[in-house]
């Protein structure tokens, strides 16, 4: 990774036909919950090995000047930028002013396209009518709550301090600020939940009125809190069977209120509502991942910066890159990719980009009901419903 | 240690003065081989278990007749590969040319003895190397662990020597032990050989005490060999070594006549002549003579390339003027028990063909032949001697060719009459006939199990379970048995040593020899995965316990076996007769929730690696089977293995 955060000039050739997105990190939450392996902190101050100070409250002059370190990369990249997605962390314990102050960066370096679709991730105990307004003044016009459930218990197992009912509320409020699209976060196949208490979640996000639903499995990573638990015996591991369950409960419920799937964990009730910035990441489309620890792609070249605060301050105040390393795809690389990421979309990925020991496997995926028989006529493998919960493993054989 | 512990210098005369009865001498007017009067010559064996002390009464006579020195001593001289050294086990025999004059009760020495001591392999699988070995000798040392009294396998070679008409030395050895008790053992020994107690010597091979009477006693029972002088020359290989330098080395006993330096000779079963290269005896390295004449024990040398053109057994004499009648007892060795032998990783199926290749060219009993499994892919079917033979050419194909193999359960050979009169020898489970069987004949041996008498109940239920028929029983002294039985040798090859062992503390010693076949009522038991046939896991079972090896073997399976994206039936079945089943549910969910910018080269990275782990999958029809699976499920067979090769 070069000191600069130069580009090899393959990375740019045919930019202009593609879209570019920003992604920003903010690595600030007030407490970590049991499950998450993101990287985040929940110090509000972090110093670098430099001495260099990385706070809450200084940070977003550090993003925007890693967005103008982007803009001298990118030269003369015409491009405006389509999405922006503000993750985390929590962005919401940032002040509403630091989120625009970040995204105001972006627009006078680059510029927002026309419609141009500006997520936050936001935390539902963190927000209130104000500041709703506030994010909706600065540009966003898109909302995401991490609701994760509406039972106590589930939320309980998975350190979440909103009270149930309070996402709910949370979304009436955006809608009153003027969000355009909101978003739900639901999680699924916590030990201890079970399937009335899982229908029951679902009922009351789609009781709320969102356009979008990601509904995940929750995935016990290695060296969480939860993870510890699980291995000394205090909560029960749920099986996978369970985990299927639930996605078939998911579906069954979002489909009859008149959400469509669009990627294996995301429903939404239209083409409009789908999130288009993950649309980017899914497409192989051009992001420029701003943030500790944040990662990038611009053709076929992805890199990540430094994971702590205080390494990440500290680069920037040096004129540095914050990246720690780098790869460029090869050919295959990104054939791979291709068909591990568009498989999971409805729109499937195509046969063409196929050998033919994939294309038999293809063939053999589609006589067990695990592809659409329709699209796979048109070219398109497209995973059915027992296929999307047996995506891996599809993935598996047709990269052959 | 023995009283040479302190010793820093080798001279002989010096040391005598030092060290007591345990003198290294160096007999003067030593005869120089083909010039030896055959009166002057005793051969001889030591038949010993192991772990009774034969390696270390062995370097004792080494040392003691000043055949090697002191400072070249190392401890068991005389066994060479490294496998061997670590189990303690023998495998390859040896000849030594020991001079020894016999100290007489008046004092003073008598002429110079030329003793051959001729290592016999001490395992169960090599009887007919044992046999040959015997029938180079004229008597036997009889060596006992004064603590264990004798084993099994010590007296199926003491039965054997008998029938050899070999005189018996019998020795007690280990006296020096605590727990040693020479009295009970002794009277033990006197019974089974019909002398007198007083009659047993007492030694330590581990202090030299009783070495030089022994060597004594050697000299004064043991008759010299007879022959005849001037006839054609007629040598009886008993052993056949190759060596990487060399070439072929055959160790042999000169019957009749003498077999000069640079002769052309003659392999009578074949009809091969060579060009002796080089002739000599080994004392205990290998020092070349004039030639080897009758009653001598040497080496020769042709150039030959392997042990198969130099066979055990085979008789060897001059291709001019050479004998008509060739000695009697030669047999071929033949192979008792196979296994599949496979790499691990397909491609390593050149080196395994040239691992054996290697392998047999010191081993004339070892047999393959190329195999393809279904499951297993390429591989070789190889026969062996038996159990030990097995796991010492697997263990040498492991360690010293680097090789990770899968070996199947071994199996026996049956012999498959069909009711149109058509007969088949199946040495693979897999190839055993369908349609209409009219009989099937496997191979039985005459298994003599020796334990203490408190077991006799636990051995009799093990050798009933076993299909075993009870030849007869005697008691060796109060509380120790000798059980004879007829088995089938199926049933020793799976895991009966180590059902002996554990049913017996460890006590009890088997030793087996095959006595022919019989009729069974046997079936071919087949494993179907989702339908499949799995040809590595067949079996051929008697009839009564195909069921249980169906449910044990299905349901480990269950067990090892993966989720798929289908459900997998797994049945054991008898023709098309399912027996036993179980079922692999089909995998529900592998798909992980989240993939966004961050995930992606991770999620690259786990489809690379998950691409590797399918690699090391066997593909059974469609189901993805992983090797471990296989390797848990044959080695079941084996478990223990260290256990039952120090049998």
């Amino acid at each position: 990774m070069p000191e600069d955060g130069a580009l090899p000039a393959t990375a740019l050739a045919g930019a202009e036909r593609r879209p570019l997105g920003f992604y920003l990190h903010v690595p600030y939450c007030a407490t970590r919950c049991g499950y998450c392996d993101f990287n985040t902190y929940t110090a509000s101050e972090l110093r670098g090995s430099g001495g260099v100070l990385a706070s809450r409250d200084n940070y977003a002059e550090q993003v925007v000047e890693e967005i103008r370190l982007a803009r001298k990369v990118l030269g003369d990249d015409p491009r405006a930028v389509e999405t922006v997605f503000v993750g985390g962390g929590t962005p919401t314990l940032l002040a509403a002013a630091d989120l625009g102050r970040m995204l105001g960066a972006i627009r006078d370096e680059f510029g927002l396209a026309e419609g141009a679709e500006v997520t936050t991730e936001a935390n539902p105990e963190s927000v209130d009518p104000r500041y709703l307004a506030e994010l909706r003044e600065a540009g966003f016009n898109r909302i995401s709550f991490g609701m994760q459930s509406a039972r106590q218990h589930v939320l309980k197992v998975l350190d979440r301090t909103h009270t149930p009912g309070r996402p709910e509320t949370c979304v009436a409020e955006a809608r009153a600020a003027g969000f355009g699209h909101v978003n739900l976060d639901l999680i699924y196949g916590t030990p201890g939940e079970s399937d009335a208490d899982w229908r029951a979640s679902l009922e009351a996000a789609l009781g709320a009125g969102p356009d979008h639903v990601s509904a995940y499995a929750l995935i016990v990573e290695e060296g969480t809190q939860l993870a510890r638990r699980i291995r000394r015996g205090e909560i029960p591991m749920t099986d996978d069977d369970v985990h299927a369950d639930r996605y078939l409960i998911a579906d069954e419920t979002l489909t009859a209120a008149g959400f469509a799937w669009y990627e294996v964990s995301n429903w939404a009730t239209s083409p409009a509502g789908r999130c288009r910035h993950n649309e980017l990441y899914w497409r192989g489309a051009d992001w420029w991942g701003a943030g500790p620890g944040a990662h990038s792609h611009v053709g076929g070249v992805r890199w990540w910066n430094v994971k702590h605060p205080g390494a990440y301050a500290q680069a920037l105040g040096e004129g540095r890159s914050p990246g720690a390393g780098r790869e460029l795809l090869s050919a295959e690389e990104r054939r791979v990719e291709r068909i591990l990421l568009e498989l999971r979309l409805a729109e499937g990925c195509l046969l063409e980009l196929l050998r033919p020991a994939g294309a038999a496997a293809a063939a053999r995926a589609l006589a067990d009901g695990l592809l659409e028989p329709e699209p796979y006529g048109r070219g398109q493998a497209v995973l059915t419903l027992r296929g999307r919960l047996l995506a891996d493993a599809v993935v598996r054989d047709l990269v052959d | 240690m023995g009283p040479w512990t302190g010793l820093t210098h080798t001279d002989n005369t010096e040391s005598r003065l030092d060290t007591g009865p345990c003198v290294p001498a160096t007999p003067t007017n030593v005869p120089e081989p083909s010039r030896t009067d055959p009166a002057l010559i005793r051969n001889f064996c030591i038949i010993a278990h192991i772990d009774h002390g034969k390696s270390t009464l062995a370097d004792r006579m080494l040392q003691l007749t000043g055949v090697v020195e002191q400072r070249q001593m190392r401890a068991q001289y005389l066994d060479r590969m490294d496998i061997e050294r670590e189990r303690g086990i023998t495998i390859k025999s040896q000849a030594v040319r020991l001079p020894w004059a016999p100290t007489k009760d008046e004092g003073g020495e008598s002429a110079t003895h030329i003793l051959n001591m001729i290592d016999t392999p001490g395992h169960v699988d090599f009887t007919y190397e044992v046999s040959r070995s015997l029938a180079a000798c004229e008597g036997c040392i009889l060596l006992v662990d004064a603590a264990q009294g004798i084993e099994a396998q010590t007296l199926a070679n003491l039965y054997l020597a008998m029938e050899h008409d070999l005189t018996i030395i019998p020795v007690l050895n280990k006296i020096d032990l605590p727990a040693a008790q020479p009295e009970k053992y002794a009277a033990e020994l006197a019974h089974l050989i019909g002398c007198d107690p007083s009659d047993v010597l007492k030694v330590s091979a581990k202090t030299g005490e009783g070495v030089a009477e022994l060597l004594n006693r050697v000299v004064e029972l043991v008759p010299a060999p007879v022959g005849v002088h001037d006839a054609p020359a007629r040598a009886m290989i008993f052993d056949s070594v190759y060596d990487a330098y060399r070439g072929v080395v055959t160790y042999v006993k000169v019957v009749d006549g003498t077999l000069g330096r640079r002769e052309r000779i003659k392999m009578m079963s074949t009809g091969a002549a060579h060009e002796l290269l080089e002739i000599g005896t080994n004392s205990p390295e290998m020092t070349p003579a004039d030639g080897l004449s009758v009653g001598e024990v040497g080496y020769l040398i042709t150039g030959v390339k392997d042990v198969r053109q130099s066979k055990v057994g085979d008789t060897i004499t001059q291709v001019s003027g050479g004998a008509q009648e060739p000695l009697g007892g030669y047999k071929d060795p033949k192979p008792m028990v196979f296994s599949g032998l496979y790499p691990l990783d397909g491609s390593d199926y050149p080196e395994l063909r040239e691992a054996l290749d290697k392998l047999q060219l010191n081993d004339a009993a070892l047999v393959y032949e190329p195999e393809t499994s279904a499951a297993l892919g390429f591989g070789f079917r190889v026969g062996f001697l038996g159990l030990l033979h097995l796991e010492v050419i697997r263990e040498r194909l492991e360690r010293e060719f680097n090789l990770d193999l899968i070996a199947t359960a071994p199996n026996v050979v049956y012999r498959v009459e069909m009711e149109d009169g058509t007969e088949h020898t199946v040495t693979n489970p897999s190839e055993f006939p369908v349609g209409k069987i009219d009989t099937v004949h496997e191979p039985v041996v005459r298994g003599t199990i020796l334990a203490p008498s408190e077991f006799i109940g636990a051995i009799m239920e093990l050798c009933q379970n076993r299909r075993g028929v009870l030849l007869g029983m005697d008691y060796l002294s109060e509380d120790r048995v000798e059980i004879r039985y007829t088995l089938p040798l199926a049933e020793v090859v799976f895991d009966f040593f180590d059902q002996l062992k554990s049913k017996t503390r460890g006590y009890a010693s088997l030793d087996y020899e095959p006595t022919g076949e019989q009729t069974s009522e046997l079936v071919k038991v087949d494993i179907l995965l989702h339908g499949d046939k799995v040809d590595a896991f067949s079996a051929i079972t008697h009839k009564d316990k195909a069921y249980a090896y169906g449910v044990r073997l299905v349901a480990k399976l269950r067990e090892l076996i993966p989720r798929q994206n289908f459900e997998v039936p797994i049945q054991a079945a008898i023709g098309s007769r399912v027996i036993a089943r179980e079922t692999v549910r089909a995998i529900r969910k592998d798909v992980l929730a989240k993939c966004y910018g961050g995930d992606i080269s991770r999620k690259r990275k786990l489809l690379e690696k998950q691409k590797e782990g399918k690699k090391r999958m066997k593909m059974v029809g469609s189901v993805e089977v992983p090797q471990e699976a296989f390797i848990a499920v044959l080695s079941s067979d084996s478990d223990g293995k260290d256990s039952k090769a120090k049998k």
